[in-house]
């Protein structure tokens, strides 16, 4: 059975990898680049046998926390690692439970992160190689230690995943999870900057964590080193309680997902309110507007991308006071300006197979990309406006105003344009309707993000006039070129945002079927 | 082939006349050089196996998917030569296909109506009356995300109707929908076809084509095997054996042994 579940997974990599040629670049990508880390890494590790012994056994202890730490929060955030034996689709089969996460657990092993993990764990026996006791100690540590990785990472997602099983407290929880997890740096940073006015701490935060469940198991090599055996033993004793505890949670907490019924939360608001569509003309694209913007404040994996106008400058702020410059503030606006535009550039690929209403009543493809141009735009340029502005106050520069809006709202203009282009051209792998925000389809990274360079290389191309004219400004602190660089941005913004939507209205006219077929694929 | 040539409407432009389509993924032929004519004012039923090519021909039929070869004439309007005119013509129903299900019932069947161009006036009026055909107005405001398999299916019906077109393909329309519901949609489809409209729907229930249907179409491997009235094609028989007969696969047997439990 438990091979079963095995070969399971990797019939299913590949049928999956069988699908596209893209998703096998993407995975020999992912194996280059897991195997460069991981040569890097035993590199590392072997050479730290040389090092003295408090700072290999510090590094080996802080590395293994920081590992465990990484499985458990990264699939809570980005969900590249993938979840395709899924324990719910195999609720049908009596499979006993034992068999059923010994199998999960080894077939999690089986994925990049896992072998890369698996490899670098042992690995840790050529940093005690000297004495043979303690490399083999390592080595069965190491097993432990990866399992414990593997487990605790299947343990909360299934935990979290029953936690978030009502579909309105997922979609708000998805996206205040994420708030946190994008001001990591600043928190990290502050915590670090505490640590580092004791600059000889890590040793000792080494020692805290030895004797914590996630540390305990990687410092008892290091104990049988030493040859403090009781030290040993007890560490080994946590890190292996660590295990069991973490294996009887996932347990539970599958037999209860198999056997409760998620439940859904219904809310309903007055019939007579049609909220942005009695606001937005009466036309096909006032339509498409008026559901693009319901979409923009109703769906988290649009929300998602409108959470980040708050933060970017929130970080700059943040970062400028360490760094005691303030002028990355003054990034915020053109940034914003250049997330926003670029969020659309496969928008059609967001609707999913819903866009079959908008291919079966005939919609123009201009009308449709002026809705979804404008839907964005109402709500960018204000955000843009007001960042600039409120950057230059921040930063007290006043001067450069002009040539910040110039460049920002070109960025903005001009980018609506193109993803109107583009999104009718391409369609990427994106979550489907409902999925969590944060899941990405298997091997749709790659693919996703060759489109998303290419589509940032013409953009940059298509702001270069202002962009230039703007930057010798800033630089030469000439008000004039920031008012030609404000001409130039909402000139040029304008008639590439124009343009756009007419060729991008052309290509979806002729496409709309095959962009059809494209989503559909996805499905 | 006589069954099909005495189904040619005799004046004229068929409701939906189609010529030739045919459709391949990679090389395996999903539809086969189909021809058929759906005379105006006709219940169509299209039946078929799963998997013999009724939704791909419907599909390239309304616009959604483009054929490899052959014509679709809606109305005598080329679907793939003018598709904003023949969509105008056409309302249609898709299986598996997802709604915009962020959007309220009445923001959905709203939004359709919009795209097609009508007025605002129009619209809330129209969604006014759908919503009400398909006991749907308690539910006007509630997100079809949360809705029902069956309330689903219905608000989508809903959409296809607002731009109250002379033909309606709908694919599946009666999966997942509860009985009352079912009978209030036929109810409302037979009095379309009386005003004059031409409905064309595709199942696999042999007894509710036969029932409800004037024509049939019998579909499998993407290949027309019989169409006609419904008497033309089932004779003596049952449409279901007529069916089986046509389609082939029925065994004959009680299965294995070990599945007999006395």
């Amino acid at each position: 059975m438990v091979a079963h579940l095995v070969k399971l997974r990797l019939l299913l990599l590949k049928n999956s990898l069988m699908r596209s040629p893209w998703q096998l670049i993407a995975l020999i990508f992912g194996g280059l680049y897991g195997l460069g880390m991981l040569v890097l890494l035993t590199v590392g590790l072997v050479a730290l046998s040389w090092a003295p012994f408090q700072f290999a056994r510090t590094a080996v202890v802080l590395g293994g926390s920081a590992l465990v730490l990484g499985w458990i929060v990264i699939p809570l955030i980005a969900t590249g690692i993938d979840q395709i034996l899924d324990p719910a689709k195999l609720i049908t089969f009596p499979i006993p439970r034992r068999q059923l996460l010994i199998g999960l657990t080894l077939s999690g092993a089986l994925g990049i992160p896992g072998i890369i993990t698996t490899l670098g764990a042992l690995a840790t026996a050529g940093t005690w190689w000297q004495h043979p006791l303690g490399a083999i100690s390592a080595l069965v540590c190491a097993v432990i230690g990866v399992l414990t990785c593997i487990v605790a990472s299947r343990a909360v997602l299934s935990l979290s995943a029953k936690l978030s099983s009502g579909r309105r407290f997922r979609e708000v929880g998805g996206i205040v999870a994420f708030i946190p997890l994008v001001l990591l740096g600043p928190i990290v940073i502050s915590a670090t900057q505490s640590i580092r006015g004791a600059s000889d701490a890590l040793p000792g935060l080494a020692r805290a964590l030895s004797w914590t469940p996630i540390g305990a198991i990687w410092t008892a090599p290091s104990d049988v080193v030493s040859g403090e055996f009781g030290a040993a033993g007890l560490h080994f004793l946590i890190g292996a309680a660590t295990l069991v505890a973490l294996w009887l949670l996932w347990g539970w907490s599958i037999e209860r997902s198999l056997s409760a019924a998620p439940h859904t939360a219904t809310r309903s608001t007055n019939a007579g309110k049609l909220g942005f569509f009695s606001v937005l003309p009466a036309s096909p694209a006032g339509a498409v507007a008026a559901r693009s913007l319901t979409y923009w404040l109703r769906d988290p994996r649009y929300s998602r991308t409108l959470i980040m106008v708050p933060l970017i400058p929130a970080l700059f702020v943040f970062y400028s006071a360490i760094g005691r410059s303030t002028g990355m503030v003054n990034v915020s606006g053109p940034l914003v300006a250049f997330l926003l535009s670029v969020a659309i550039f496969s928008d059609v690929s967001y609707d999913s197979t819903a866009f079959s209403l908008h291919v079966s009543t005939g919609i123009r493809g201009a009308a449709d990309r002026l809705g979804r141009a404008t839907a964005l735009g109402s709500i960018a340029l204000p955000c843009v406006i007001v960042l600039c502005i409120g950057s230059v106050w921040f930063t007290a520069s006043w001067s450069i105003l002009p040539g910040l809006l110039g460049l920002s709202v070109g960025v903005l203009l001009s980018g609506l344009g193109l993803s109107s282009v583009t999104s009718a051209r391409v369609t990427v792998a994106v979550p489907a309707p409902g999925d969590s925000p944060f899941k990405s389809p298997p091997g749709a990274g790659f693919t996703t993000m060759l489109t998303s360079f290419a589509t940032w290389a013409i953009l940059f191309v298509l702001v270069l006039p202002e962009f230039i004219v703007a930057m010798i400004g800033f630089a030469t602190d000439q008000v004039i070129f920031g008012w030609i660089a404000l001409v130039l941005g909402v000139a040029l913004g304008c008639v590439f945002a124009a343009v756009g939507v007419r060729v991008g209205g052309r290509v979806f006219d002729r496409r709309a079927p095959e962009l059809l077929a494209g989503l559909r694929k996805q499905v | 082939m006589s069954q099909t040539e005495a189904n040619l409407p005799t004046h004229g432009a068929a409701a939906l006349s189609i010529r030739g389509l045919t459709k391949a993924y990679g090389d395996k032929l999903a539809v086969d050089n189909i021809d058929l004519d759906v005379p105006v004012g006709s219940f169509y039923g299209l039946v078929g196996p799963n998997g013999a090519g009724k939704t791909t021909t419907l599909s390239m039929a309304t616009g959604l998917l483009r054929p490899n070869g052959g014509q679709a004439l809606i109305h005598g309007v080329d679907v793939w030569q003018h598709p904003l005119e023949a969509k105008r013509l056409v309302g249609v129903l898709s299986d598996g296909v997802k709604l915009f299900d962020r959007l309220t019932g009445a923001q959905l069947v709203t939004y359709a109506g919009l795209l097609d161009g009508m007025s605002r006036e129009t619209v809330a009026e129209r969604v006014g009356d759908l919503l009400e055909l398909f006991d749907l107005a308690a539910a006007g405001g509630t997100l079809v995300v949360d809705y029902s398999a069956g309330m689903t299916k219905k608000v989508a019906l809903a959409c296809a109707l607002i731009h109250a077109p002379r033909l309606l393909v709908l694919d599946e329309p009666f999966e997942s929908v509860d009985p009352v519901s079912a009978a209030n949609i036929r109810d409302i489809l037979d009095g379309y076809v009386r005003s004059g409209g031409t409905v064309i729907v595709s199942s696999h229930v042999m007894d509710l084509v036969e029932r409800m249907c004037d024509h049939v179409a019998v579909i499998a491997s993407g290949r027309v095997l019989a169409a006609g009235t419904i008497d033309e094609v089932r004779g003596e028989s049952t449409l279901e054996n007529r069916f089986v007969d046509l389609v082939g696969g029925r065994r004959h047997g009680e299965g294995p042994e070990w599945l007999r439990t006395s």
